[in-house]
């Protein structure tokens, strides 16, 4: 098949369709490492498979346009900054807020649990998926409401290439995230939560406190989720902003988590970004076969999946599982 | 051994279907209670005999037979699996193609019952057994998300195969559950039109209390359904007390300490796969076909974890559980729905439960308090069936911190209670 996609590429639409089609790929692939990165950290520090990920991103967008357009926090204390940086500093609220209920949740819910087998959690998580989810879509009256950002469809042009706002926007977050990730992970907290990931008992034994490096896993997990699923509601891609279906979009971003590899954040990275990039080739280059029929690029991420587990069933990134009697 | 239940001198007689005399009464009883429900012949259970519950029940029945295939798949051998839902809609598209009626836009060869029903199951066994490789090269939690995989690329096939499928947005009718030797030939027995009472039920009517002479169409698939569930729950509990079963438990346990021991893990994982998807094909065709209309977007991700949830909800690994977590989850809503329009109508007419009500329910848009708007759906509360979806995720959750053993658990406790009493243990 992606023999066929580069074959087709270069017959069809030239240069100009094949180099917009990377750019809009590496900026949804961009969205899905920022989901699969939240995942995979949360997967990391406190092994829990966490299928609330994309009720939590759908949450968190929402809560950007309750920030933003519902009450105006903190627009309405600074008439005086100009439209954008109030955006800016609604979303920061809304990260910030989904954060928190990410400790609440990983307090709650999954701490109880620690010591359970892993796949008890894991249904734990699609408990909650259904409660998030639900009251989500139940606050934002089940249909798409806006997250009044100031991005809008206006399009910038490099070249033949043309890129959203919203789409650099996303591209250069995720760039960002990834470099203070990299930086947390030298410092002293940072180090502590890679300790626990490795061993949490040794951990323990060296005095790092395990519940708080939870908590922050949570915390970094569920604020990376909300940024995924603000990113996913702006611009061109988001026109109708968070919508019902933005939960069950942000489940594409587990096919990126399990080509790279459950607990790889460079492969969290590169998943994404292959998802992302072989969605939208799907889409430009296949959309017009027509026994291919409807939503044939959504099912891509999917068998990209299946594709990589049967050559690799650790993913490229993961570490295999040794097994012991 | 008399009086003493629990002492067993052979293995014949631990691994027996009914261990003890208790089990056998209770059995025998439970029985008589699900033969006399549905015809309304059991004082204070009336209700159940009318047709909007019995819906339910039939349809909890037909999940059972899905839950129990699940319950075999994770609970007995240890693959998580959230795809159930995928076979379930590989049986049901089966029975329509082969029993279904054809159409300008649909295929359907309009072949009766007995060969569309267990086409189903073994179409679904087939399409498990060409997945089941994935199972052992690919393992735990990984096999979950190939799974979750499943059930998406499923619903892009239903909804771009619209010769099978329907239209998406319309589906297509199901055959009836209704038995005849061949195509276009009048049905022996119809499963779903009202009726004469069966002969072999007359004798009910001996009862005092009990004047039954008509059977209701859904009446007659509830003993349909019910026969079903009993063969599959047999089914089940014999496969999990015999070799087979044995070899799955090795494989959940630990599946490299099984090989070790001689257990073929292929092929194990097969067998588990094929006959958990015939399971979930038949109960698809089944729940289709009583259905009777079904669009492509019912197979989704949520039956799955409705699936996952009953097993855990019910206790992993039992049939007793599997059942009760079915009836559980299947009634829960009804029975949500009945208590919010309660709670409503109590706080309007100032009841005894009025103040409870006043909390609980939004009547209008201008309750400043509430949950669940009720009875119009709109306006910032939940709506009734938003409440249940809530309600479910907090049971899954509540079980599975508090009760991991699920209802089953919870009557074990009970049993072991009562057992001792009035000593403690």
């Amino acid at each position: 098949m992606l023999v066929g996609v580069v074959a087709q590429a270069v017959t069809q639409g030239g240069f100009d369709r094949f180099i917009n089609a990377l750019g809009s790929g590496i900026a949804l692939g961009a969205i899905y490492a920022l989901l699969a990165l939240g995942f995979v950290i949360i997967f990391k520090a406190t092994q829990v498979v966490n299928f609330a990920h994309g009720a939590i991103a759908a949450l968190g967008a929402y809560l950007v346009s309750y920030f933003a357009v519902t009450v105006n926090i903190p627009g309405k204390w600074m008439t005086a900054a100009p439209e954008g940086v109030q955006w800016v500093l609604s979303a920061m609220v809304a990260v910030l807020l989904t954060a928190l209920i990410g400790v609440i949740i990983e307090r709650v819910t999954i701490r109880p649990m620690i010591g359970e087998p892993l796949f008890a959690v894991a249904m734990i998580t699609l408990g909650l998926d259904l409660i998030i989810r639900t009251i989500t879509n139940d606050l934002m009256d089940n249909s798409a409401t806006g997250l009044g950002d100031p991005f809008g469809l206006d399009q910038i042009s490099i070249g033949p290439l043309r890129m959203g706002y919203a789409e650099l926007a996303t591209i250069s977050v995720t760039v960002i995230v990834v470099l203070l990730l990299l930086w947390f992970f030298r410092t002293r907290t940072g180090v502590a939560v890679r300790a626990t990931a490795f061993d949490q008992e040794a951990a323990m034994a060296q005095g790092i406190s395990v519940g708080k490096v939870f908590a922050i896993a949570w915390a970094i997990g569920a604020a990376l989720a909300a940024l995924g699923g603000i990113f996913s509601s702006v611009g061109a891609r988001g026109a109708a902003g968070v919508t019902p279906f933005t939960a069950l979009f942000a489940f594409r971003a587990f096919p990126a988590v399990i080509i790279g590899g459950l607990d790889s954040i460079t492969g969290a990275i590169v998943g994404g970004l292959i998802v992302g990039i072989a969605e939208v080739f799907a889409g430009t280059y296949l959309g017009s076969i027509s026994w291919l029929g409807n939503g044939f690029a959504g099912i891509v991420p999917w068998l990209a999946m299946m594709l990589v587990l049967l050559i690799r069933p650790y993913g490229l990134f993961g570490t295999e599982e040794i097994r012991r009697v | 051994m008399r009086g003493r239940p629990n002492l067993y001198t052979r293995y014949d007689s631990e691994m027996g279907l009914f261990p003890s005399t208790t089990k056998k009464v209770s059995i025998a009883l439970l029985a008589v209670i699900a033969v006399l429900a549905p015809l309304a012949a059991l004082p204070f259970f009336g209700f159940l005999g009318d047709g909007s519950w019995l819906v339910l029940v039939n349809k909890a029945l037909i999940f059972a037979v899905c839950a129990l295939g699940l319950n075999l798949l994770t609970g007995v051998a240890g693959q998580v699996s959230l795809g159930h839902s995928f076979f379930m809609a590989v049986g049901a598209y089966t029975a329509v193609v082969l029993g279904g009626e054809a159409g300008k836009t649909v295929w359907g060869l309009g072949l009766p019952m007995w060969v569309w029903l267990p086409a189903a199951g073994v179409v679904a066994a087939l399409v498990g057994i060409f997945v089941a490789p994935t199972a052992f090269k690919v393992r735990g939690l990984y096999l979950a998300f190939v799974t979750l995989g499943l059930v998406f690329i499923g619903q892009y096939l239903w909804r771009n195969l619209g010769k099978v499928a329907g239209g998406p947005t319309t589906g297509r009718p199901w055959p009836e559950l209704e038995f005849a030797l061949w195509r276009n030939m009048d049905p022996i027995i119809s499963f779903t039109s009202d009726g004469e009472l069966w002969w072999w039920l007359k004798p009910i009517n001996l009862l005092p209390w009990v004047q039954v002479e008509e059977m209701s169409g859904e009446v007659k698939t509830y003993f349909f359904v019910l026969v079903a569930v009993a063969i599959f729950a047999v089914m089940a509990k014999n496969l999990m007390r015999t070799r087979i079963g044995r070899s799955w438990a090795a494989i959940r346990d630990r599946d490299i300490a099984a090989e070790v021991m001689g257990v073929a893990d292929a092929k194990a994982k097969t067998q588990a796969f094929a006959i958990s998807s015939f399971y979930a094909g038949l109960g698809g065709a089944l729940f289709a076909s009583v259905v009777g209309r079904i669009i492509p977007e019912t197979w989704d991700i949520f039956l799955s974890v409705e699936f996952v949830a009953i097993i855990l909800i019910g206790g992993a690994g039992t049939i007793a559980g599997t059942l009760l977590g079915t009836f559980f989850v299947v009634l829960t809503p009804r029975i949500v729905e009945n208590v919010t329009g309660f709670l409503a109508t109590q706080a309007e007419d100032g009841g005894a439960f009025s103040w409870l009500g006043s909390i609980f329910v939004r009547s209008s848009g201008d309750d400043w308090i509430g949950i669940v708007s009720y009875p119009d759906a709109a306006g910032p509360g939940l709506s009734v069936a938003q409440l249940n979806i809530v309600l479910f995720g907090v049971l899954i959750i509540v079980f599975l911190i508090a009760e991991p053993l699920g209802l089953y658990g919870i009557w074990l406790r009970i049993r072991n209670y009562w057992k001792g009493w009035p000593f403690t243990y």
